[in-house]
């Protein structure tokens, strides 16, 4: 391994390590954030490897002002990620409409734990999923994804990179305290073989560039600060100028119209899914990060029972794969949602299921997994329809 | 023929003028101020960035013609020390007012100047809320009647350079918005500084903090600065408090040098990593 550059190699590696590492491989030069279980291996990883790669740590006195840096980091020309947990992620909320607003490029991992509040500090949660979709003020879409694994959690972070830097906006990789402190083989593939997504500049020169005015895939390019645009970017309602224009709500409809469907029209590039079984499948299971890896197990003994139970995971979780839940619904008889929280997305499945396929929820209320025989016990009851 | 151009067109975005701000408002003074020491300064203006937060005069940064933010309300400080940290290249102002620097961002505020972070910090003091209609706010004299404080003030203020100086600034000013030279000159000290600067410009909020205190107009608070206004430089920050109709102590009272956040990262950094960094 080198010490100066990214890793490369197999390795025994938490997933925390592993999400900063793959932070690294995708060209991430600087991270602000504030000590918070279970994310904190995050933070300290970063503060011993940043410098090794050229980058800056910087541990800020809250997640306000973490999420704060960030931005003024990207817009510095710097990839720059925080990452925080429930109460962190909490207090990143108002600068993660800034992000969204001002259409910056960066990453927050969420490492969840069990809430409200200070909740179980140590133990693992997915409550804050709605959060995610809907946790701060106003309208907007969003980019959250859902590893599985620490190789998952290295992998999706440089995936979030890439989609921050594409679609300009923060990026919400949603992992949980199980999977971020699980230790597993990654593998770090050599750095030529990671592919990177990097920031679409202006080509046009300062007098004629428009900073917010979009390219046909309706997202406008970037300049840096310092690069001699002189520019202005602000969270309040702008116009393709990027100067504010609030008398009325005539910027509000196209920013607005334009910040969705950037999203939404190119679902297509931006959801992932794993599928398995779902070609003759009755039951399926849809579930996400540490809840879908818990739920292999019982899908396994349910088929040995003659059931066909398939699975539906979500490695993009927001945006909502709407299309994929709707055409299963056409076709199963259920749908079982595991999730460490008591029924978020199970929230989405159904509405996209609209009333064709039944939804099982099986909650949990954060601070362990699954017991197998719950899960279990769901797939048989979903099978009985 | 060339219409006539003004020496500050360059550097203010024409096309959005003209500004929200009230007539006899000081923000607009402690602006040009701004510019002619920039202008004055010899920096590369491509490397010049101004962010500012929520309020009057958060909205600075939507009027200067360079690479400019407008934050949410209380970060810009906290943005700009990421902006800054990425870019060491650029010289980073936050302009912002009382309310968004020291209540909302008032912990960022400290911590920058802990830090040492290197950057220049204009704050716009007019003791109220005013983009909200006149609230009661941190820096309120005792006794001061604002929309939310109807029967006076019942609050301590804080007193800026003394918070800046306590928390490690390494450049403290105060002027009035009377005082334009020396302002404009601690201006461009200020930029000229490295690391933590502050520039505190006490102006009148004619319309809400003002007229609420028998100061109806802008120049009736250019009078009152007239008459209370006392330079003192070298003053000890402590004794720089600002009392409802007292004396107004003026200066710098800051010049120091100590390492910025960065020195300190390089110095410890190349120590520690000797040929490992990158
Ligand atoms: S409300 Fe006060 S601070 Fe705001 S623009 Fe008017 S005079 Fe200036």
């Amino acid at each position: 391994m080198s010490r100066r550059g990214a890793l490369s190699g197999e390795f025994f590696m938490m997933g925390d390590i592993a999400c900063a590492e793959g932070a690294i491989s995708a060209g991430c030069r600087f991270f602000a954030g504030y000590p918070i279980t279970p994310a904190t291996e995050v933070a300290e990883r970063m503060s011993r490897r940043m410098p090794e790669v050229g980058g800056t740590y910087i541990q800020m006195e809250d997640e306000l002002a973490s999420m704060a840096a960030v931005l003024g980091a990207s817009w510095g020309g710097v990839k720059a990620m925080t990452a925080t947990s429930g109460p962190g992620f909490s207090l990143m909320m108002e600068n993660l409409g800034l992000g969204i607003m001002t259409e910056t490029p960066c990453v927050l991992v969420n490492v969840q734990r069990a809430g409200p509040s200070t909740g179980l500090p140590t133990l693992a949660g997915q409550g804050d999923m709605m959060q995610a979709r809907w946790g701060t003020h106003g309208l907007y879409e969003i980019i959250a994804l859902a590893p599985s694994s620490p190789q998952e959690l290295f992998d999706l972070t440089i995936r979030a990179f890439n989609l921050s830097e594409k679609y300009r906006l923060p990026v919400l990789v949603m992992t949980d305290a199980e999977v971020g402190h699980m230790t597993e083989k990654v593998v770090i593939p050599p750095p030529e073989e990671i592919e990177l997504y990097p920031r679409r500049l202006a080509t046009v020169p300062p007098e004629e560039y428009l900073p917010f005015k979009p390219d046909e895939d309706l997202v406008p390019p970037m300049v840096n600060f310092g690069q001699g645009y002189r520019i202005h970017a602000t969270g309040l309602t702008h116009d393709e100028r990027g100067y504010p224009d609030t008398a009325d709500d005539s910027a509000q409809w196209p920013l607005i119209q334009r910040l969705i469907d950037k999203i939404r029209l190119n679902k297509h590039d931006i959801i992932q899914l794993e599928e398995d079984g779902l070609e003759d499948a009755e039951v399926v299971v849809c579930s996400y990060g540490i809840a879908a890896r818990t739920a292999l197990w019982p899908m396994e003994l349910a088929r040995k029972e003659g059931i066909k139970v398939g699975l539906l995971r979500l490695i993009t979780v927001w945006p909502f794969p709407e299309e994929r839940v709707r055409e299963l619904a056409g076709k199963v008889k259920a749908f079982v949602v595991p999730e460490l929280n008591w029924g978020q997305i199970a929230l989405e499945v159904e509405r996209c299921a609209a009333g064709r396929a039944e939804v099982i929820l099986v909650p949990h209320p954060g601070g362990g997994v699954h017991k197998p025989e719950r899960v279990l016990e769901a797939i048989r009851k979903a099978a009985r329809r | 023929m060339e219409p006539e151009r003004h020496p500050m067109d360059d550097l203010l975005r024409e096309d959005r003028l003209p500004h929200i701000w009230c007539s006899g408002c000081g923000i607009g003074t402690a602006v040009t101020c701004f510019i002619s020491a920039l202008l004055k300064s010899g920096l590369d203006l491509d490397k010049v960035a101004v962010v500012s937060g929520i309020g009057c005069t958060g909205r600075v940064a939507g009027y200067i013609k360079l690479d400019s933010f407008h934050t949410t309300h209380g970060r810009a400080i906290a943005f700009a020390t990421g902006l800054k940290l990425a870019n060491p290249e650029l010289k980073v102002v936050i302009f912002s007012g009382d309310g968004d620097l020291i209540a909302i961002g008032g912990n960022h505020f400290i911590h920058a100047a802990r830090r040492n972070i290197d950057m220049t910090v204009i704050c716009v003091n007019n003791f109220n809320y005013g983009m909200t209609g006149g609230q009661v706010g941190p820096t309120t004299p005792v006794g001061a009647r604002t929309t939310t404080s109807p029967y006076g003030c019942f609050e301590h203020p804080f007193n800026i350079p003394y918070l800046a100086a306590a928390s490690g600034a390494v450049y403290v000013a105060r002027w009035t918005m009377l005082h334009v030279r020396r302002l404009e000159r601690s201006i461009g000290e200020a930029l000229a500084k490295r690391g933590f600067s502050l520039v505190e410009v006490i102006a009148p909020c004619p319309t809400n903090y003002g007229r609420r205190q028998r100061r109806r107009t802008g120049l009736d608070s250019l009078k009152y600065y007239h008459q209370k206004g006392v330079i003192k430089h070298g003053a000890n920050p402590r004794d720089v408090d600002i009392d409802l109709d007292g004396e107004i102590i003026e200066g710098v009272f800051v010049d120091i040098e100590k390492p910025t956040f960065s020195d300190f990262c390089q110095e410890g950094l190349s120590r520690a990593m000797g040929n490992r960094g990158p």
